[in-house]
């Protein structure tokens, strides 16, 4: 297989100022560098380019995989976890290195212009290189945005069971977000526990965050109350908007004599009247 | 008005559910419908979707924004090639489930939009298409 010449080396090194212009015109003109600041760019861009040219000079050839690029797949790792992190889809970070063929094809025919058999050889090489690089950025693009999606969901497991205690003998499980079934469950467990750790008479579910109440929402709803009864204690739910108490209605679901709230202070005015304590104002 | 007017969505994991339901809400607002008839029809989307992934094995959520003699309405078909469903009149009744839901998804769907079609035959999949009008 033919390789890269050292003279489209010595072309690539000669002429890094200007394959960065044109390079980082590409990159603006194709929408690549949204959300990304002129220092960060013009940074990235010679680091880059840097990395490109050394891990040649090191005679590693298109095997990216190869010791002599490590630098180079280090630095692209680094960055696509930078860009997961900055929302941008693996287009946009792919298109980073895809963009770099326009100035180095540009290069090349004018440093070839006389060999054009020599020309096709040596565009070859150099597309499959980049090529190389860019699917290596795609990969790891999106192995750092699987990453960040489980993070989130492991932060959002952690943060889903505020039980709060809103005055003795009340506790309030406000629940936000999509109630699947693996979150429902920690979050039904740990209100459990509480009402039996803190010997609590009323327990109050406010839904205000859940924007969708379907069958299995209900379903988790209404095993979440048979329990608390079942523990001797009572159970509102508060939160019911006038969209969702009509969809409720119109699901076909059947609350069991669960007794629901719009909002909840008026969830807790009728947890304190059941418990028999009156607030009134100081005068 | 967004510039594409229809396209699809997949469902194939609980996650598509979730997605599915957040496009729904997008396009429903889109189409200038009202809090009470978008919670109906997201809803709706949401019942749908997850028999689509549960029953269904996986399939799709084709969208598509009806604008027509003055009147402008979110149309979804929820596509999957899975088993199909055996006994129309059963699944249609409050309550039945082959699994452990509450049986009322479909028929609860139902009354949350304006047209409803039910397409499907052992081993042929199954076609549901919704429409809700503003
Ligand atoms: N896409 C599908 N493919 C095959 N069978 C289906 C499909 N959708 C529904 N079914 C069948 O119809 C039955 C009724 O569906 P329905 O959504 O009404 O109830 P469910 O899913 O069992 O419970 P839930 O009330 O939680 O939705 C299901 O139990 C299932 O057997
Ligand atoms: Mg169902």
């Amino acid at each position: 297989m033919a390789a890269l010449q050292n003279s489209t080396l010595d072309a690539m090194k000669n002429n890094q100022p200007q394959l960065l212009t044109e390079w980082i015109k590409g990159l603006e003109a194709n929408g690549a560098t949204r959300n990304l600041k002129e220092q960060d760019l013009k940074q990235q861009t010679a680091e880059f380019l840097h990395l490109v040219v050394s891990g040649l000079e090191k005679g590693n050839g298109q095997n990216v995989a190869a010791p002599g690029w490590d630098e180079a797949r280090q630095y692209l790792e680094k960055l696509s976890h930078s860009r997961a992190l900055l929302g941008q889809d693996s287009h946009q970070t792919a298109s980073f290195i895809f963009s770099l063929k326009g100035p180095v094809f540009g290069l090349l025919q004018s440093h070839y212009k006389d060999n054009p058999a020599v020309l096709a050889e040596q565009l070859w090489e150099v597309s499959e290189l980049l090529d190389a690089l860019g699917m290596h950025t795609i990969r790891t693009f999106q192995k750092s945005r699987e990453a960040v999606i489980k993070r989130q969901q492991e932060e959002l497991l952690e943060l889903s069971t505020p039980v709060v205690k809103l005055w003795d003998g009340v506790l309030a499980l406000p629940m936000i977000g999509t109630l699947d079934s693996q979150r429902t469950q920690v979050v039904m467990e740990s209100l459990l526990q509480r009402i039996v750790d803190t010997g609590s008479e009323i327990a109050i579910i406010d839904i205000t965050g859940v924007p969708t109440v379907d069958t299995l929402v209900a379903q988790h709803l209404l095993k979440t109350v048979t329990a608390i009864r079942l523990m001797g204690a009572d159970c509102i739910i508060s939160g019911v908007r006038p969209q969702i108490a009509q969809t409720i209605v119109h699901l076909g679901l059947d609350l069991q004599g669960v007794v629901t709230k719009a909002n909840l202070a008026d969830a807790l005015k009728l947890a304190l009247n059941r418990l028999g304590i009156t607030v009134s104002k100081t005068v | 008005m967004s510039p594409r007017s229809s396209g699809t969505h997949p469902i194939n994991i609980e996650q598509d559910v979730v997605l599915a339901r957040q496009l729904a809400r997008k396009l429903a607002t889109e189409c200038g419908m009202r809090l009470i008839d978008l919670t109906k029809m997201v809803t709706a989307v949401s019942e749908l979707a997850r028999n689509t992934m549960v029953y269904g094995g996986g399939g799709d959520m084709d969208w598509q924004i009806i604008d027509e003699n003055s009147r402008v309405g979110l149309r979804l078909t929820f596509r999957d090639e899975g088993p199909g469903i055996p006994d129309i009149k059963l699944a249609m009744t409050d309550g039945w489930t082959s699994g452990s839901g509450l049986g009322l998804g479909l028929t609860g769907a139902k009354r949350l939009v304006d047209e409803f079609e039910l397409d499907t035959a052992p081993g042929q999949g199954t076609r549901i298409t919704i429409t809700r009008w503003t």
